[in-house]
Parts: C-alpha cells; structure tokens; sequence
C-alpha cells in the first residue's frame, strides 16, 4: 500500500483579483520508505506540494492520501495531531529552537506531541544523537553550532517521534556542498536505519542525484518521474 | 507543564532587557500600591482607632429620632429608666459586645467667675466610659486621670481661653427638658487634649452631678456607646443589634432605640471614604500598568516568534499548548513583578517606620506613622498582578495560536 497517494491534487491562490494555480492536477504514488526528490525551479510548486504532503495546507481539489488518512477532512486540531505522530519536517533555515539546547530541540517534539516514558525518550534522543553525531554538542544552543550540525539536529529532531514521513523543503539550500552531501547521506542513512520515508525538494542538481525517485515539476505540473535503477527501496 | 515553564522562562531571559523593563514596571507599581496602601490603611486605622477609642465608642444607641436633633442635644429624647432597662438586658446579653456606657449628653454655660462661654458636657459613669472609651484617659494632658464626683474634665482650648487651671473652681448653668434653669460648682480636675471630630471639644463630669445640674428624678440616659470585641464585626454586629432592638416597641407600637455606628456619627467616616476610593484608583493605575507592560511584551514576543510559532506548530504543537506557552510567559512576568515588589515594598515600609516619621491630625500633634503591612493586602496585590497578567498575555497568546503554519514559517 503506497504510504501517499495524489490523484489530480490542484492549488490555487488568490491575490487580490488574481487566482494563481500553482498545482494543476498532480497525481502520483510514493510508497514507504522511497528516497524521493521534487525538483523544479522557484515556483514551480515544490513547496505548495510538500506543504500539501505536510498537512500544512489543504489542495483546491483533488484528493491527498497520506499514511492511509485523507487530510482534506482533517481540522486544524486534528492536522496538527497528524503532522506530530507521523511527519517530520526538516526546514531549510534549520528553524531549531534558540532556547532549547541540541538535546532539548530533538525531545521537543516527544515532550509536546507525544508522551514518552523518560527512560524511553532517553533511549530514542540518545540513539538519534548518536546517529546523528551530535553527541558531543548535545547542550550547546543552536547558536553554539554550525550550519551543517544545525540541520543534523533537524534530521534527528524530524526522526525522533519515528514519523513515517520526514518532508525537507530545500534543506541543503543554506549549506556548502560538502556540507549539504553530508546531510543528504545522513537522511538516506536514517531512511535505511528507520525505513521512513524521506521526500525533499531542491534545486541543485548535484544534491538530486542523490534521490532514488526524482519528480521534475514545472509551472505547477508534474513533467516527469526519473528511477535511479538500483537506489530504490521503495 | 514543567517544559512549557522552562521554555517560557528561556524566552523571557533571551530578551533581558525588555523583560528587566517589563518586570521593573510592575515591581515600581506594587511597590507603590503597597506603600500607599499600607500608609493610608494605617492613617485611616489610627484614625478610625483615635475617634472611637476616645469619644464615640464603636457604635451608639438612642431613643429614636436623637441622632436627627443631635446637634441640639435635646433634652426631650432622653431614654426612660423602663427603656433603660430593656436596653441594658439587651446589652448584657451580647457575647460581642466588650462594654457599654450610659451617658447625658446636654449644653450648658460655663463660668469661671469672670467670663462665661458655652460648654458641651457628658454626664457619664467613669468605669463604664473608660472602658467603652479607653484613649479617653491618654486625653487627659493635665490634672487626675479619674474622674470623681463634683470634678469635671474640660477641653484644653477652654482651658486656655478661659485661663482656667486644674484646681480651679467654675460653675456650670444649664436649663433642664422643663425649662428651669440650675447651676452647680465643680472643681476642674483634668484638663482634655482636643481631638478632631464630634465630641472633640466635650467637657466630662459625673452622670450623678449631670442629674443634678439637670434636676432629673429618675435616671435619663441620651446614650449609649457601645464598644465591640472585635471591631472588624462592627457591620454584621450593628445588624443584629438593630435587628433586635426594633422590636422593642413604645406603647404607639413604635420602635424605642436606634442604632448608628461611629461611620454613622461622625463627618471622618468621609475622609476614610475618600481614602478607600484613592487606593482604589491607585490599584487601577496599577492594573492598567500590569495590562499594558504584559499586553506590550506579549504582542512584541509573539511578533518576533512567528517563524518559532511556525515550526513548533509545523511540527505538531497543539493549539492550546502554544496558547499556553505564551500566557504562561505573561504569569511568570507578572509573578516576577508581583514577588519583586512585594520585597522591595515590604522593605520599604519597614525602613518607614524605622524613620520614626511623624504628622499631624487636627489638634494631634506629632503622631508617628506606624505602616502596617497586611497579609491580605499583600495576597490581594499579587493575585490581581498574575490574574491581570495573565488577561493580557491572553489576546497575543490566543493570536499565536491561531496562526496557521505554513503563513507563520514564510515570515521574514
């Protein structure tokens, strides 16, 4: 069973006078555990996709299935219970909390969205620190550490509540190459480790080599689904 | 809750200043709140304490309709011996009440032998009055501080006015109910501080010298003062005791007695009003600082978090939990405030009354301010604080609540 199904998503906003469609009738499968890149250029409706995927926001018309829920009948209550207890968000600004430390932004999520047994919670941060490699800097402040530990807490922080999704929105955008390779390998090592599933959006296209499915959207359509033979697991 | 505190009180400390500027705000205001309160509180105390431990006791009794004519002293609304009784089986049957005591109030002219001016005297029991009355002792400034039969107490500006000394004898004329006109001497043995209301500028004799100036047969009393236990159960007291003595009827089927608290019988009951009503403005100063302080920091705090308001709720906070996480940044705000000011506060009325400062209360001179601080007072202050403080924090927590995300996370 595909973990989300699009059949003819669209999405429109309205400025002032102007509706503008910024998704025209997408449909596509992703099934659990895939590695999978949307790629396009700016606006060409990465984001408004992977915001639709997230829960985030709703489509226009179309259906949206995500872990076997339909979020276009989801409240915003219910929204946001969904998005804690099966999504993770990795952002590209990183977006980590300034007054929590790294060990305090990965057990956000568990503290607010899900009660975990101290011992357990423990447990999970701890392993994820240690995936992550970020042991060392677990009570340093986000202010503390560079970009690229930043966006390794992120991964952790995405993974820590085990979602069956994590949705990286540009996540190597404000990272040096080598920097943004590594955070790339990192997610697919924790695709591998907690088979979740990894969708994230870029532009570079030394980074989407690195996808196994790469969607190519376009003015708000999708113009093409690319398999790298052999890099799939989905 | 444990986490939302620690995160509120990290936000509040990433912006120091502002928060110290907020924090200081509230602190300046129950400081001031709780000086004020306690120094008006403590004016107004040992005034209320000075006019009915002196002169008018906590509450009086008369025959109805005294009060109405009370400037004229009339004779013609004394109360009989046979209401007299009925009063005092009454009185001796109040668990509440402490003492009582019966007294002729009546005008007459005072004569030194030289001059002669007019005198309000009481005609009283001196153990019942002193203990009704116990600052009326402390007023004697010169001369015996017991007052004997054929002795009279009288005001010092008299004293002065008519150069008259204790040891001096003076004669006191007065027209009783039916017209006649009596006089008798007196020996002055004791001369009386002035005190600032009704029964201020009384003169004090005998009540058995009173009867016989006044040429009375039998006992007449025109009232009664009363002096409670607990001087904080006046009101429900004064009900009770009004409740019961309305049933006393006269043979019309009219009631016989009045009641009247001392807020009732005399014009300082207005000046405590009116002090009453300035701490309450001052405490609605101190609500809107708390409201506008908090409301201010609040709208900024949410302003510069939408991004931080994004993620968390991207993430999958809760509504209320992030509608929580700012109101509980505005009570921790407000307990700071509170729990500050109440320090510096409570210190500063301590250091007032180490000053030893004194002021003066018409004819009271040099009258040392003792500030209290009441537990209640203090409870009070700090409750409306966080209560407000938590109103205010309300509207900005409510907006950051209902943010949708995905507007909040594409803030610049």
């Amino acid at each position: 069973m595909s973990l989300i199904t699009a059949e003819n998503i669209q999405k429109e906003y309205k400025t002032g006078e102007v509706t503008v469609k910024a998704l025209k009738g997408l449909s596509f499968e992703i099934e659990p555990a895939s590695f999978v890149s949307f790629v396009g250029p700016s606006g060409s409706g990465k984001t408004t996709l992977l915001n639709l995927i997230g829960c985030l926001d709703k489509p226009s018309d179309g259906k949206l299935t995500v872990a076997g829920t339909d979020i276009l009948h989801l409240d915003r209550k219910e929204s946001a219970s969904f998005r804690g207890n099966n999504i993770g968000f990795i952002f590209q600004d990183f977006n980590l909390l300034p007054v929590l430390t790294v060990y305090e932004n990965i057990e956000y999520p568990l503290l607010m969205v899900q009660s975990l047994p101290v011992a357990e919670r423990n447990k999970r941060i701890n392993a994820l620190l240690e995936a992550v490699g970020m042991t060392e800097q677990r009570d340093k402040y986000p202010d503390q550490i560079s970009g690229g530990q930043k966006q390794r807490v992120a991964v952790a922080r995405a993974l820590v509540t085990n979602p069956k999704l994590v949705l990286a929105d540009e996540p190597t955008a404000n990272l040096d190459h080598k920097t943004a390779y590594m955070v790339i390998e990192l997610m697919k090592k924790m695709r591998d480790e907690f088979k979740t599933t990894f969708i994230f959006s870029t532009h570079d296209q030394k980074i989407v080599g690195e996808a196994e499915i790469i969607y190519t959207l376009e003015d708000g359509e999708l113009k093409g689904k690319e398999v790298r033979v052999g890099k799939n697991n989905g | 809750m444990g986490n939302l505190f620690k995160i509120a009180i990290r936000n509040l400390l990433r912006y120091k200043r502002r928060t110290l500027l907020t924090a200081s705000l509230i602190t300046i205001g129950v400081v001031f709140v709780l000086v004020f309160i306690s120094v008006s509180g403590s004016f107004k105390n040992m005034m209320v304490g000075s006019i009915t431990d002196s002169m008018l006791g906590h509450m009086q009794v008369h025959k109805k309709g005294y009060v109405a004519s009370i400037e004229n002293l009339p004779l013609n609304l004394n109360l009989k011996p046979e209401a007299i009784t009925r009063l005092e089986n009454i009185l001796d049957n109040q668990p509440e009440i402490t003492a009582y005591s019966p007294r002729i109030k009546f005008g007459g002219i005072f004569s030194n032998f030289v001059e002669t001016t007019n005198i309000r005297l009481n005609g009283i029991y001196p153990d019942m009055e002193l203990k009704s009355v116990p600052l009326l002792a402390s007023r004697v400034i010169e001369g015996k501080k017991k007052l004997d039969k054929g002795g009279i107490w009288i005001p010092e500006l008299l004293s002065k006015g008519m150069k008259v000394k204790v040891g001096d004898a003076i004669v006191v004329v007065a027209t009783n109910k039916d017209g006649s006109v009596n006089g008798k001497q007196f020996i002055v043995t004791g001369v009386l501080e002035s005190a600032t209301g009704p029964g201020g500028r009384d003169g004090y004799i005998h009540i058995e010298d009173a009867m016989e100036v006044l040429r009375m047969e039998g006992m007449e009393i025109s009232e009664v003062a009363v002096r409670l236990k607990d001087f904080g159960k006046l009101n429900t007291f004064s009900k009770k005791l009004d409740n019961l003595l309305s049933k006393e009827l006269n043979k019309e089927g009219k009631p016989i007695f009045e009641v009247h608290t001392w807020e009732n019988l005399s014009p300082f009951f207005n000046l405590a009003r009116m002090i009453d009503v300035m701490t309450f403005f001052i405490k609605l100063m101190l609500v809107a600082i708390v409201l506008i302080s908090i409301m201010n920091v609040m709208i900024m705090a949410v302003y510069e978090r939408i991004r931080e308001i994004g993620t968390i709720a991207a993430i999958g906070t809760l509504p209320g939990k992030i509608l929580n996480m700012f109101v509980i940044e505005g009570f921790c705000l407000g307990i700071a405030g509170a729990v500050i000011g109440n320090i510096v506060g409570i210190a500063l009325i301590l250091i007032l009354n180490m000053l030893k400062i004194t002021f003066n209360f018409g004819q009271q001179q040099g009258l040392i301010l003792q500030a209290n601080v009441n537990p209640a007072d203090i409870v009070a202050i700090s409750a409306t604080v966080i209560i407000v403080s938590v109103i205010a924090s309300l509207q900005p927590a409510f907006k950051a609540s209902r943010m949708e995300p995905i507007e909040a996370l594409r803030h610049v």
